[in-house]
């Protein structure tokens, strides 16, 4: 399996502090990883690092074959990045919103309807600003961004905050249906149960840092359970500099 | 890259149409200071025309101050910054879209102040193809200028303070010129102005240029 991201080391700062102190791990094309870790464990970093928006200092970083310390701009048409901030602009129209970030990822316009769709973005509100949605809203026309771009690596950070019932279970099957097409996903997220009943693997983030990877990189054994158990050698998945 | 420009030229005009902000403070505004420069002046008409091109420019370098403030406090809401570099635009586009988005509000707002300006300082606006030209290329200028350093201020904490402090030093020449050309115009001798349409044409060439190639570390590092 071709790594889809691929880090080695990796050292990530904002001045002198580091945001990122040495990551090392490989996620395959078309795997679900679930991040987590506690508050400031660095997943939201390390899904900006793969976007790259935040500049890797040292170590290696590849992702879906672009090496981020040489480029960090070429390779952002190939990723969709669901953050805390939805990246939408608040004056305009949910539906406007869509239409620009489809336009400048020259992604195709007949994306648009079947994104909206998709969210339930139909009707009044996808004529509303997106400054007067409410945040499951806003949530909901971000994620419609991500459809209609249908990028190759999908990188979630607390993708179901903020969202009712119905848009959780729409969550669960955009990320279904992203690995169906052959897309990796990172998951961070604080839903344990949820995260890991839809991913492969768990990657434990502390302190900027894969939590010793031999340990933490766990193969989700079907639906997962909440916390892995310590898990049998066959079920390890060991990462070293040397996986490319 | 001109195909990006046009986009984001089209998004920043769009969020100003809905918003709103332009046309409710910024033209306000400077209306009001256009105003007070004339009560400041007093009644002499004389002195009033006299003084009525180098009023006309500062009130709209003092308003384009805000406009770019404007221009960028729209990408600061919500990760929208963010956004546009994900989305994959071609940086020189982005700065070409946002400066050409910004001439087009301020030469709307150069024409209200323009009628504004003959109607309280009596002047009457002659020699006018000099001053739609000079309007036009000062305008270039002075929206490069104003996106390159909205960029540098816009990853900043101190980014309302800053803005002028960078933006009015650099555009000087621009008032300078800007404020000749009109002269000129307004004196009935066009000739003497082409001069200064010059300095203002290479002026916003040379900022144009500047931007297209600055603007992406900028907007990356900022």
């Amino acid at each position: 399996m071709n790594s889809a991201v691929s880090f080695c080391e990796a050292v990530s700062l904002s001045g002198r502090f580091p945001l990122l102190s040495g990551v090392t791990l490989d996620v395959g094309e078309g795997e679900v990883a679930h991040l987590r870790g506690p508050n400031g464990a660095g997943k939201t970093s390390l899904l900006r690092a793969c976007a790259g928006l935040l500049p890797i200092v040292s170590g290696r970083a590849e992702v879906l074959g672009h090496d981020l310390l040489e480029d960090r701009q070429s390779l952002r048409r190939e990723v969709g990045l669901l953050g805390h901030s939805s990246f939408l602009y608040e004056e305009l129209s949910v539906e406007d919103n869509l239409r620009f970030a489809l336009r400048a990822s020259r992604s195709p316009l007949s994306r648009l309807e079947p994104a909206l769709e998709r969210l339930g973005l139909q009707g009044r509100v996808r004529r509303t600003p997106v400054g007067r949605c409410s945040t499951g809203q806003r949530r909901r026309a971000a994620l419609a961004v991500l459809v209609g771009r249908a990028p190759r690596l999908w990188l979630l950070d607390e993708p179901h905050a903020g969202l009712d019932l119905e848009g959780r279970s729409v969550v669960d099957e955009l990320v279904t249906e992203a690995k169906a097409t052959g897309a990796t996903v990172l998951i961070a997220s604080h839903e344990l149960e949820r995260a890991e009943s839809l991913a492969d693997r768990v990657i434990e983030l502390v302190g900027g840092r894969v939590a010793t990877p031999m340990a933490s990189e766990l193969v989700v054994p079907g639906p997962a359970p909440a916390v892995p158990a310590p898990a049998a050698p066959g079920a390890l998945r060991e990462v070293g500099c040397d996986v490319a | 890259m001109w195909r990006d420009a046009l986009l984001v030229a089209g998004k920043d005009l769009r969020v100003e149409w809905r918003s709103r902000v332009g046309l409710g403070q910024v033209v306000p505004f400077a209306l009001v200071v256009l105003l007070l420069f004339g009560l400041a002046l007093g009644p002499d008409a004389q002195r009033l025309r006299a003084a009525t091109a180098g009023l006309f420019w500062v009130t709209v370098l003092l308003a384009a101050v805000l406009a770019v403030q404007r221009s960028f406090a729209i990408e600061a809401a919500d990760g929208a910054r963010d956004g546009l570099r994900l989305s994959g635009l071609d940086a020189g586009g982005i700065f070409v879209g946002k400066a050409a988005a910004l001439v087009v509000q301020l030469l709307l707002l150069e024409l209200v102040l323009a009628v504004a300006a003959a109607l309280l300082y009596t002047t009457q606006l002659s020699g006018v193809a000099l001053l739609i030209g000079s309007c036009l290329v000062a305008t270039i200028g002075l929206a490069s200028v104003g996106t390159l350093y909205g960029a540098v201020a816009a990853g900043t904490r101190v980014r309302e303070t800053l803005l002028p402090l960078l933006f009015f030093p650099v555009v000087a020449p621009v008032l300078l010129a800007a404020t000749k050309a009109w002269g000129a115009a307004l004196d009935h001798r066009p000739g003497g102005g082409l001069g200064w349409l010059g300095v203002l044409a290479g002026f916003a060439a040379a900022y144009l240029a500047i931007g297209t190639v600055a603007f992406g570390p900028l907007l990356e590092d900022s």
